[in-house]
């Protein structure tokens, strides 16, 4: 009889310590949410990399702060490619093997997005990538599992035309950058240049390191050319700015997007001054009017970007930052379901983001308008909103 | 008479270039005469002293000073990279010098990148940014500064060589160093000599240009193998012949952007060289071999 | 003895080998594995043509990335069949090297390196500015992957298997090469060229022979890396990369078939292990190059095992160095 009651008692124990447990498992924090990040943070366009993972962390500290998504924590698995095709195909191995992880941001450059990009779609995760190049979502319906932030270089280059077609400038002599950047550019400016009515005259183009553009820009001061488009990044479309005013070139300088930061005014110095691109509006959120959706996001994106890393903001962070704050509202909506964060992603409307306001679709994985870019003007070592 | 004006513009272009490309490989040349080493790091030495130059002139804006330091700067760094890399090698054949003297450019451009970040820097130019006008064609201040101070350095060394003693010295250790030994000359302190001028001269090249081309990080490797070039365009061991081979590379570079086409610059660079290579080996001015 | 030592090898090669493909199943490994062989069919023939017959070239990548495109081309853009591309790949290559190393090969030294340099970066530069050819700057994309009999080569393990056999078929050629006539008359130019003329070899066409055969093994990595990529960009086949190679090739041993495989994985897995890698990566590859070369010319295994045996034969009382 005894025996028994002991026998209950600890069955009993047994009982309420099982349940404890399960307790104690209810009160535990959910399964966390695994993103993928793949950036170029070193190496040589560590100028993309950095910006869009301090981007990134930023926002899942935040997030995970107020409790994650549904109560689930982010968790992030950043990698470093380089800039290198090689490594960015083995992180997206290693990403795309890992059962938990949901979804992928990056990689920051379109060679590496192309790579990646193979793998995603193999192993039916959503890949966001940072890179400008608009092959990487097109054709969307073999992109299925692809999306971007990015402005592509077909808005610009629409932005700079209109601008163009408005000002009656219908001679053009375009300069180029021998990298992804600036072929993908010089596509888009000749094959758009008849539609709105304009000539291009003459093509040159430039190496990324090259030091000096004389030669090039001698050739087009031999034609009578209204306007010279230069398309590149880094220090080299500086260096085109000088060489212009070296040679006493006067005509209206145009660049790319590719030069919106203000290390580009320091680098150009007075030969900056007058030189008119197409910007995201992060550069000249300040200007922008309260009527402006996009306002409130750059404004809060920069001050906390400023806050937090003590360095200023970029459009190229702006990528990352709207990668991730997509991803997370699809995460709110699809949960751990790789399938429906997809289609989640593919049916955004109206997201208000620092690089434009996105509207996706089953035919654009980028769902930006030339909308997202306006025209600036380099005036005193600022940009200045003109249009 | 219509083609003139872009003409003149890319003679230019090309002299500035290609006196720069004749400073590298004077320094080329100067190491490869006292001990019949290449130094592959002579690029980096470019690089150094411009980005000194940059670093010195944030700290005290004056240009000479920025100058100077930055020279004496990069003389150190030439002689301690002799000292350190190329004075412990048991086994000197060529192989193992080009892979140690390329191994000591990868570090230093290397060190390079983490002391200065990625990002292009700027330094003034000397005297002004205000073009000149040479009838059809303009050219800058800093044009002129790279021109003659090119002049004058070839024209230093060349009285170096063949006037003082410390020059015929060295002279003596190209031509034959265990001669050169015999009569009491200390060849240890003439490789070491070689490798503080040949840095020395790098420095003042990077310093020249960087007014013109910016200052980073990995500006070197690439003005580095242009000198080269320009030295075995030359003549490999001629300091005329440097000074001539940077000339040419430079004007051709030039013209062939104007003319051909401006993606394959560097490959009409590369093609030059290797033409000269596979025709001439010894070199336009015909050194020894 | 040493022929039993020899064939242990092989059969250690086959086993480990075999033993991950039986018992490994995370595709990131075979990706990693997959560069490795890519990698070590590169050193490899480097190491024939700078370890063994001392003859450098500082533009090998120039044969990998013609290798890589010619494959890449005819695939994605003509449609052939990825073996007859390889096939042509190792054609184009060969014929290339063979052209360019009629007049480079009768050059020595510096003039040799400067010479392969700059072939090198012409290639690279016509790889980067053809774009109508290439693709250009951002890449080739397209690029089906190799199948053998309607089994395809498409997942990293399947891949894995096909690479690996190739690279033991290879390193075991080359281990036959250099153990043969050839590679004795080859080692003899190594040590002087007059010498080895003297007794009898054609040095200048030996030369030759072993150029292009080391121009056949980075073509045929290279048209392995484009279909196992299914994309292939003009960055992969730069001057740093030729760096890297002879790098791998100082690391692992000049004159080494084994150490190939050794300086390559080292190399290729070292970065994913270290994060310090990312920033320092220029600075250990340079310190590698000038440490090796300075103090440990015969490579890192070697040196050191060179190192351990003159301390045993001291410590024996042994007075002269070995």
């Amino acid at each position: 009889m005894k025996t028994k009651a002991i026998f209950g008692g600890l069955i009993l124990a047994l009982a309420g310590l099982g349940l404890i447990f399960l307790g104690c498992g209810g009160a535990k924090q959910a399964e966390p949410y695994v993103v993928g990040g793949i950036f170029s943070i070193s190496g040589p366009a560590s100028y993309l990399g950095e910006p869009e993972r301090n981007s990134l962390e930023m926002v899942v500290e935040a997030v995970n702060a107020k409790g994650g998504i549904n109560g689930h924590p982010l968790k992030l698995v950043i990698y470093d490619d380089e800039g290198d095709v090689t490594k960015a195909r083995l992180h997206a191995t290693k990403l795309a093997q890992d059962k938990k992880c949901l979804a992928v941001i990056g990689p920051s450059l379109t060679h590496t997005s192309m790579t990646t990009l193979e793998i995603t779609q193999k192993a039916k995760l959503p890949l966001i990538s940072c890179a400008a190049g608009s092959a990487i979502t097109s054709p969307a319906k073999d992109r299925v599992w692809v999306f971007k932030t990015a402005q592509t270089d077909k808005m610009a280059v629409e932005r700079i035309y209109q601008y163009l077609q408005k000002h009656n400038l219908k001679q053009v002599a375009i300069l180029t950058v021998s990298t992804g950047f600036g072929v993908a550019g010089k596509e888009q400016l000749l094959t758009q240049a008849p539609q709105y009515g304009i000539q291009v005259l003459a093509q040159e183009v430039f190496g990324e390191k090259d030091t000096d553009m004389t030669p090039q820009l001698t050739k087009l001061r031999g034609t009578p050319a209204q306007v010279v488009i230069c398309w590149g990044t880094g220090p080299a479309p500086a260096l085109v700015a000088k060489n212009m005013k070296q040679l006493g070139i006067t005509i209206p300088l145009v660049q790319s997007h590719g030069v919106a930061s203000k290390k580009f005014i320091e680098l150009a110095g007075d030969a900056g001054d007058g030189i008119i691109l197409p910007a995201g509006k992060l550069v000249i959120w300040q200007q922008l009017p309260d009527t402006d959706p996009q306002k409130a996001v750059c404004k809060e994106y920069a001050e906390k970007y400023h806050a937090k890393f003590k360095a200023p903001e970029s459009s190229f962070g702006g990528y990352a930052y709207d990668a991730i704050r997509m991803l997370n509202q699809a995460l709110t909506k699809a949960g751990n379901n790789r399938d429906k964060i997809r289609s989640e992603l593919e049916g955004l409307k109206n997201f208000v983001g620092i690089s434009g306001v996105f509207n996706m679709s089953p035919e654009d994985h980028n769902g930006l308008s030339p909308a997202a870019f306006v025209m600036v003007k380099i005036e005193k070592g600022g940009f200045q909103l003109i249009d | 008479m219509e083609n003139f004006a872009p003409f003149l513009q890319y003679l230019i272009s090309g002299l500035t270039n290609g006196a720069i490309y004749a400073l590298i490989a004077l320094g080329f040349g100067i190491i490869y005469n006292a001990t019949t080493i290449i130094n592959f790091a002579q690029g980096e030495m470019v690089m150094l002293g411009a980005m000194c130059a940059i670093s010195i002139y944030h700290l005290a804006p004056s240009l000479p000073l920025a100058f100077a330091g930055a020279v004496v700067l990069v003389t150190c760094v030439g002689l301690v990279f002799e000292r350190l890399a190329l004075r412990p090698v048991k086994d000197p054949t060529p192989i193992a010098l080009i892979i140690i003297t390329v191994g000591g450019a990868v570090m230093i451009k290397g060190v390079a990148m983490l002391l200065w970040g990625q990002e292009a820097y700027i330094l003034p130019p000397f005297s002004g940014n205000v073009p000149i006008h040479l009838g059809p064609a303009t050219i800058l201040p800093q044009n002129l500064w790279v021109l003659g101070i090119t002049a004058i350095a070839v024209v230093a060394l060349e009285a170096f060589f063949r006037l003082t003693l410390v020059g015929k010295a060295m002279r003596a250790c190209a031509y034959n160093t265990r001669a050169a030994r015999l009569v009491g000359i200390a060849a240890g302190r003439m490789v070491q000599l070689s490798f503080g001028l040949s840095a020395a001269l790098g420095a003042g090249a990077g310093i020249l240009i960087a007014p013109l081309t910016l200052g980073v990080y990995d500006m070197g490797t690439m003005l580095g193998l242009k000198g080269f070039s320009a030295a075995i365009i030359g003549g490999l061991g001629s300091l005329a012949g440097g000074v001539l081979g940077g000339l040419v590379l430079g004007v051709a570079e030039a013209l062939a952007t104007g003319f051909i086409s401006s993606g394959y610059r560097d490959a009409v660079a590369f093609l030059l060289l290797l033409l000269v290579l596979f025709l001439r080996p010894q070199g336009l001015v015909g050194g020894r071999k | 003895m040493t022929r039993l030592r020899f064939l242990n090898r092989w059969v250690l090669f086959a086993v480990v080998a075999g033993a991950i493909a039986a018992f490994m199943d995370q595709d990131y490994y075979y990706t990693l594995l997959n560069f490795i062989g890519i990698h070590t069919l590169l050193v490899v023939g480097l190491n024939l043509l700078l370890g063994y017959a001392g003859q450098i070239s500082l533009g090998h990548a120039a044969f990998f990335g013609l290798g890589a495109y010619t494959s890449g081309i005819l695939t994605a853009t003509g449609g052939v069949d990825p073996w007859l591309a390889l096939l042509a790949g190792l054609a184009v290559s060969g014929a290339a090297a063979f052209l360019i190393g009629i007049p480079a090969l009768k050059l020595r030294g510096y003039y040799l390196a400067m010479a392969t340099l700059g072939f090198g970066i012409i290639v690279y530069i016509i790889l980067n500015e053809a774009d109508s050819l290439t693709g250009g700057p951002s890449g080739l994309s397209g690029i089906p992957s190799l199948s053998l009999a309607g089994f395809a080569f498409n997942t990293p393990r399947r891949l894995y298997l096909l690479i690996w056999i190739l690279l033991g078929l290879i390193l075991y050629i080359s281990a036959n090469l250099v153990n043969s006539r050839t590679g004795r008359a080859i080692r003899a130019l190594h040590d002087g060229e007059a010498a080895a003329e003297s007794l009898g070899v054609d040095t200048f066409r030996l030369k030759l022979k072993i150029f292009v055969w080391s121009a056949l093994y980075a073509s045929l990595a290279g048209s392995l890396f484009a279909h196992s990529l299914n994309f292939i960009a003009p960055s992969s086949f730069g001057f740093m990369f030729s760096i890297k190679l002879v790098t791998m090739v100082v690391l692992g041993g000049m004159a080494s078939i084994w150490g190939s495989l050794l300086g390559a994985g080292a190399l290729t897995v070292l970065p994913e292990l270290l994060t310090v890698f990312h920033d320092f990566e220029m600075v250990i590859f340079g310190a590698i190059l000038m440490v090796v070369m300075i103090f440990l010319p015969r490579g890192l295994v070697r040196g050191i095992m060179d190192l351990y045996e003159n301390r045993r034969y001291k410590r024996q009382g042994g007075r002269i160095s070995v």
